[in-house]
Parts: structure tokens; C-alpha cells; sequence
């Protein structure tokens, strides 16, 4: 089992307003680094790849390395000129992605 | 910005990419040139210039496996003139990359945080790329303290 | 580092001793205000209860640096949130023989189980022994939903433990001492506080009650109060329940470390969690 992710997006903003945008998600970011008990290395499994889109177009992206620590957090900025929705999408090294949508509503 | 202190910071690039060489002391470090490359790879032919980008980070970071740091840049955000790219480098981490943020106008500002891995005491170098090819960066030194009780 | 502790033990020891006092005067608990997202202000200081060594009581909050504890001021940032929200899947998730959920029998934890975190370990009479959050789970799980006991911080015990405490989140830790034998574990507990043990010969008073403030090595030693746990830590990226803190204590000073959940160990918390009586629960805290 694992927890959805957490972002925090404000539910209203005026038009042309620049606001805040809060992402955290449980994900171990296996660097690759590490060695198990017998010395064998793990393999590496991280996110590598996080996309932030407002109703389709591309607002924020970020190729991530090893070097970012577990439980993975991004803060960054979004100017709102319409009402709309937030897609945030995070890749995983298997391919597989996390994905969650936030709507904002602008007056 | 003058010539000559474009010069100096380039020099001061370089001294600090250098600087990691006399501690060299364990193979699991990226080597200086590791750096070089990665800074090149992203700025490619052009020189940093120190300002315009601000990276936050803290003096003492009391656990390497979770260093929060943040960057600012000042500049307009609009279709003709905005910030493309910010990545991070730590120079004596196992690889010296360690994110990079891809801004549009749409991000209204270039400003972003994450947490990041510090293997030990060193340079967290942030370099800054606008969409006219001019580079710019800002360093900060991040004192790593492993602490080793209770577990 | 406990490669470094097999190795030189002796060495360590005085090192050790030299890393505290080197650095008598420096140090000290941080004088600032734990209000989380701006709104609720926790209690990190307050009275020390009748009976106990120190005048005041104080968090571990205070002995971090300004990042770490800004990371568990803001209640989105802090990376422990994403095991309580865990801890909620868990609350809602039908296991075992009855077909039930913990929301089954208690409902809405944001009601049910306000203030129930700051009041335990509890006396429990059927087992006749004070009980943790975890053991009050695991006795749910088997007598009222007839699924298995969670292992040791194993499966659903850390998120669910930290979903409960949290409800008690900013409510004062106090303890019902007047139930069964609770005075007679308390006092247990109190001896092994301060019984020296292990190679290092050192008590839990050794480090946080004499020299809280100080640091040893690059630790800056707390009270080591307990009104976090489960914690977040920046060390482990993860929740770190009591019992695995206590035994990494104990393990510090090269001393065999009893199992969790033991008498020892539940003594322990009992008497630990008393140390903090009037401090906020902060589950989840941040801790280097
Ligand atoms: C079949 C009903 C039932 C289910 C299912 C159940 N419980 Fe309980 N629970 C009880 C009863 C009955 C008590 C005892 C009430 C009392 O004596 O205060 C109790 C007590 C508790 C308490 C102590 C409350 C206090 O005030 O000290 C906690 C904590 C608790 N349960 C948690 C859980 C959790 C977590 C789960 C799911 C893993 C769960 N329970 C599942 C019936 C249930
Ligand atoms: C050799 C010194 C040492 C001894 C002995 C020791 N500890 Fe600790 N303990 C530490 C250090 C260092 C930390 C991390 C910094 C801090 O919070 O004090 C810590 C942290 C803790 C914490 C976490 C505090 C928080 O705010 O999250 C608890 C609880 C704790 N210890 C309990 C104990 C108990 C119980 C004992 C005795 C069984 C004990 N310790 C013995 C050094 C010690």
C-alpha cells in the first residue's frame, strides 16, 4: 500500500496571479549507490521525471537525478489566467507513473 | 558585466571545480572534470556569470540525506525573454547532477525548491540558462554533519 | 559509525567524553516557537510534572537546526505527513475473519480518537501491563477484527500508530498514573533510565538529562522526549517508532537491547513518555 501524492495547489486565485505550487510523493529514490548486506549494489529506482501541465500546456518540468532525496518534494511557481486543471505527473525509472490533477478556479 | 570579471568568475569556476581534487580521498566522488562536463553539457559554450541567480541552501545540514534547497532567478518571464533551465550540480556527490528545472512563461517566475543527497561537506554549485544562451550561477558552501548515536 | 564503535571502543569512550565536554557552553535548546502552518501554536516548553529532575520539560524540536525544524512547522513540507495519510488507507482498509476496518467499529478517526495518543501507554487489565498505541492496535486487530498481529514496525504499524497519535496532534501528553500497577512499571522504567549500561557505561541520563544541550560529536543531544514519535527522520527518510529509537539508544552505548514491546522497553516508554507530561504530541516530528 502507498499514499497518494500530496500536492497543494490554492483553490482560487485572481487572473494573472502567480502562485505557489507544493509537490510530495512516497517514492525511495534507490540511488544506486547502496550495497545490500552481501555487498551486492541495488539497483538504482528513482523518479526521474516530473512534469507539471495546466489544461494541457506545459507549465514546469524536471529531470531528476539520484542526488534527490527519498520522498521526493518540488515547490515551484504557475501564473493562472484562467480557471483550469493542474496535471502533475511523476515517471519512474520502470516506466510506470504517479499521477494526480488539482483544479483551480480564477476570477 | 566587464570582461574582467566575467574572467574572474570564470576563474573562480574552475578553482572550485579544482579545489575538489586535494580531497580526493575516496573513488566514490564525481572528479572535477565530472563537474566540468556536466556544467558544459548544460551551459555549453557559455560563461557563467556570477548574480541574477540566487541559490538558498543551509550552512550546516544535519543530515546529508535531506538538504533542502531552493533557487530564485531574477528575471522577466514572458514569450521573449525567460528563463529556460536551472540545474544543480554538487561536486563531490557520486555523479554531480542533481536536478533540473525546466521553467516556461507560464511559470510566471523561475523559483523552485527541492531536498536533495550530500555525500559530505562541499560546493552546491547552481547554474542558470536563459533563453538567449546566457548563463548564469551562484554557489553555496553546505557543511555536512553526520551525526552518530541513537541509532 | 557502529563499525567505528566495534573497533575502538576504548578510544570511543574517551572520545566520546571529550566530544561532550569539549563543548560544555555551546549549544542549548533554541528560543523560538513551534506554530505549525502559522495557526497551531504546540506547546514545546512547559513545567516539569511533580517528581521530576529538570525544572522544565522541553521538545527535541528546539535542539534542531532551522531547516529541520521549518520542515515541521509547515505541515505540508513535513515528509512524515505522507505516512499519516498512509495511516488513514490502513484505518479504512478491511482486513481479517469479521470483515471489518478500524472505521468500522470507530468511525471517523478525526473524532473517535482525538486525545487518545496523548494518554498512552495505558493501563491494560486484561493483559495486566501498560500498552502503546502499537499493542492497542495489534489487540484490535486480533480480538476485534480477527486478523494478525503487525510485526514489529512491520506492514501497517508505523502509519497507523502515526495516524492515531496524530489526531491528538498539539493536544498536552499526560498519563493516567492511578490505574493498576502503573506506578510500579513507572518506577521500573525510572531505574533503567538511569542505569548505566554497556561498554560505554552510560544511562539514558548520561546523555539527556546531564548534558542536554551539548553535543556529542555533531549531535546536539535533546531531552530525548518521546511527544514526536513516530518521527520522521532525515537520517532514514522515514517514520521511526519509539521502540526503534530506544533501541538505538541502548545499542549506542554497546549494551545488549531488549526486544521491543518487552517489559523493559514498555517500562521505558512509560516512564519516558511521563518525562514529557505537558508537552504538545507532534506526531509526526521531524528529527536530523
Ligand atoms: C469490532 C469493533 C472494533 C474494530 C474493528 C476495531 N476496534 Fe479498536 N476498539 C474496539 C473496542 C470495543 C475498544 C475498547 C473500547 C474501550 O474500552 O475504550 C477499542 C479500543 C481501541 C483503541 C483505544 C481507545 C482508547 O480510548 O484508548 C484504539 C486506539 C483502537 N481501538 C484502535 C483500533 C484500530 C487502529 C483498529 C483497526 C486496526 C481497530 N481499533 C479496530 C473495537 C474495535
Ligand atoms: C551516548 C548518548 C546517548 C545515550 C546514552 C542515550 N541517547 Fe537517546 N539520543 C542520543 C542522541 C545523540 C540523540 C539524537 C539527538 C537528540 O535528540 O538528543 C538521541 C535521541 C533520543 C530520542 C529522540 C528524541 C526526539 O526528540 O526525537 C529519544 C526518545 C531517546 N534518545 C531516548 C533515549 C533513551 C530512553 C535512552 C536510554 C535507554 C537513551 N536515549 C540513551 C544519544 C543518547
Amino acid at each position: 500500500m502507498a499514499a497518494k501524492p500530496r500536492v497543494k495547489v490554492p483553490k482560487k486565485a485572481s487572473a494573472g496571479y502567480i502562485i505557489t505550487i507544493k509537490t510530495l510523493v512516497t517514492h525511495k529514490m534507490e540511488s544506486g549507490q547502496r550495497k545490500d548486506k552481501e555487498g551486492n549494489v541495488i539497483p538504482r529506482k528513482i523518479i526521474n521525471k516530473f512534469t507539471c501541465e495546466f489544461n494541457g500546456n506545459v507549465v514546469f518540468t524536471c529531470d531528476i537525478d539520484p542526488a534527490v532525496s527519498a520522498n521526493p518534494y518540488l515547490e515551484f511557481s504557475a501564473k493562472v489566467m484562467e480557471s483550469g486543471t493542474f496535471k502533475f505527473i511523476w515517471l519512474d525509472d520502470d516506466g510506470t507513473t504517479i499521477e494526480t490533477t488539482k483544479d483551480i478556479e480564477v476570477s | 558585466m566587464n570582461i574582467n570579471r566575467r574572467n574572474m568568475i570564470r576563474a573562480s569556476v574552475k578553482m572550485a571545480v579544482a579545489g575538489t581534487l586535494g580531497l580526493q580521498a575516496s573513488r566514490v566522488m564525481a572528479s572535477p572534470e565530472d563537474t566540468a562536463k556536466a556544467l558544459a553539457a548544460f551551459a555549453g559554450d557559455a560563461t557563467p556569470t556570477a548574480g541574477t541567480i540566487t541559490l538558498t541552501a543551509p550552512e550546516i545540514a544535519e543530515n546529508g540525506n535531506t538538504v533542502p534547497i531552493s533557487i530564485s532567478v531574477d528575471s522577466p518571464m514572458t514569450e521573449d525573454s525567460y528563463v529556460e533551465s536551472v540545474t544543480i550540480l554538487a561536486e563531490d556527490n557520486p555523479n554531480p547532477e542533481v536536478v533540473t528545472f525546466h521553467f516556461t512563461p507560464a511559470s510566471g517566475v523561475a523559483r523552485a525548491s527541492t531536498r536533495m543527497r550530500l555525500a559530505k561537506t562541499q560546493n552546491v554549485i547552481a547554474v542558470a540558462k536563459m533563453n538567449d544562451g546566457s548563463v548564469f550561477t551562484d554557489t553555496r558552501n553546505v557543511k555536512v554533519t553526520i551525526g552518530g548515536c541513537g541509532g | 559509525m557502529h563499525r567505528v564503535f566495534e573497533k575502538t571502543n576504548v578510544a570511543l569512550t574517551s572520545l566520546l567524553l571529550v566530544a561532550i565536554v569539549g563543548t560544555a557552553n555551546a549549544g542549548g535548546p533554541v528560543d523560538e516557537k513551534l506554530i505549525i502552518d502559522g495557526e497551531l501554536e504546540m506547546i514545546t516548553r512547559t513545567a516539569a510534572p511533580e517528581g521530576h529532575p529538570l525544572d522544565e520539560v522541553i521538545s527535541g524540536w528546539h535542539y534542531r537546526t532551522p531547516e529541520t525544524r521549518a520542515l515541521e512547522a509547515d505541515s505540508f513540507q513535513n515528509p512524515g505527513m505522507l505516512g499519516v495519510e498512509l495511516g488513514e488507507e490502513y484505518w479504512n482498509k478491511v482486513e481479517g475473519t469479521e470483515g471489518k476496518s478500524c472505521a468500522s467499529c470507530h468511525n471517523d478517526a478525526a473524532s473517535s480518537m482525538v486525545g487518545v495518543g496523548a494518554s498512552y501507554p495505558k493501563w491494560h487489565a486484561p493483559t495486566s501491563r501498560p500498552i502503546n498505541v502499537e499493542l492497542q492496535i495489534n489487540q484490535c486487530r486480533v480480538n476485534n477484527m480477527g486478523a494478525e498481529e503487525y510485526a514489529f514496525d512491520k506492514s501497517g504499524q508505523k502509519p497507523l500508530t502515526a495516524y492515531i497519535k496524530h489526531q491528538s496532534y498539539g493536544k498536552p501528553v499526560k498519563l493516567d498514573l492511578e490505574e493498576g500497577d502503573m506506578k510500579a512499571w513507572w518506577e521500573k522504567g525510572k531505574e533503567l533510565y538511569y542505569k548505566r549500561t554497556g561498554q560505554l557505561n552510560l544511562s539514558c541520563a548520561s546523555c539527556h538529562e546531564k548534558n542536554n544541550g551539548k553535543y556529542i560529536r555533531a549531535d546536539h543531544l535533546s531531552q530525548g522526549n518521546v511527544n514526536g514519535f513516530p518521527t520522521y527522520r532525515l537520517k532514514q527518510a522515514g517514520l521511526i517508532s519509539t521502540h526503534n529509537r530506544f533501541r538505538g539508544c541502548i545499542r549506542d552505548t554497546r549494551a545488549e537491547f531488549p526486544k521491543a514491546f518487552s517489559d523493559e522497553l514498555m517500562a521505558l516508554e512509560l516512564y519516558v513518555t511521563w518525562r514529557g507530561t505537558g508537552l504538545s504530541v507532534e506526531t509526526p516530528g521531524v528529527r536530523q
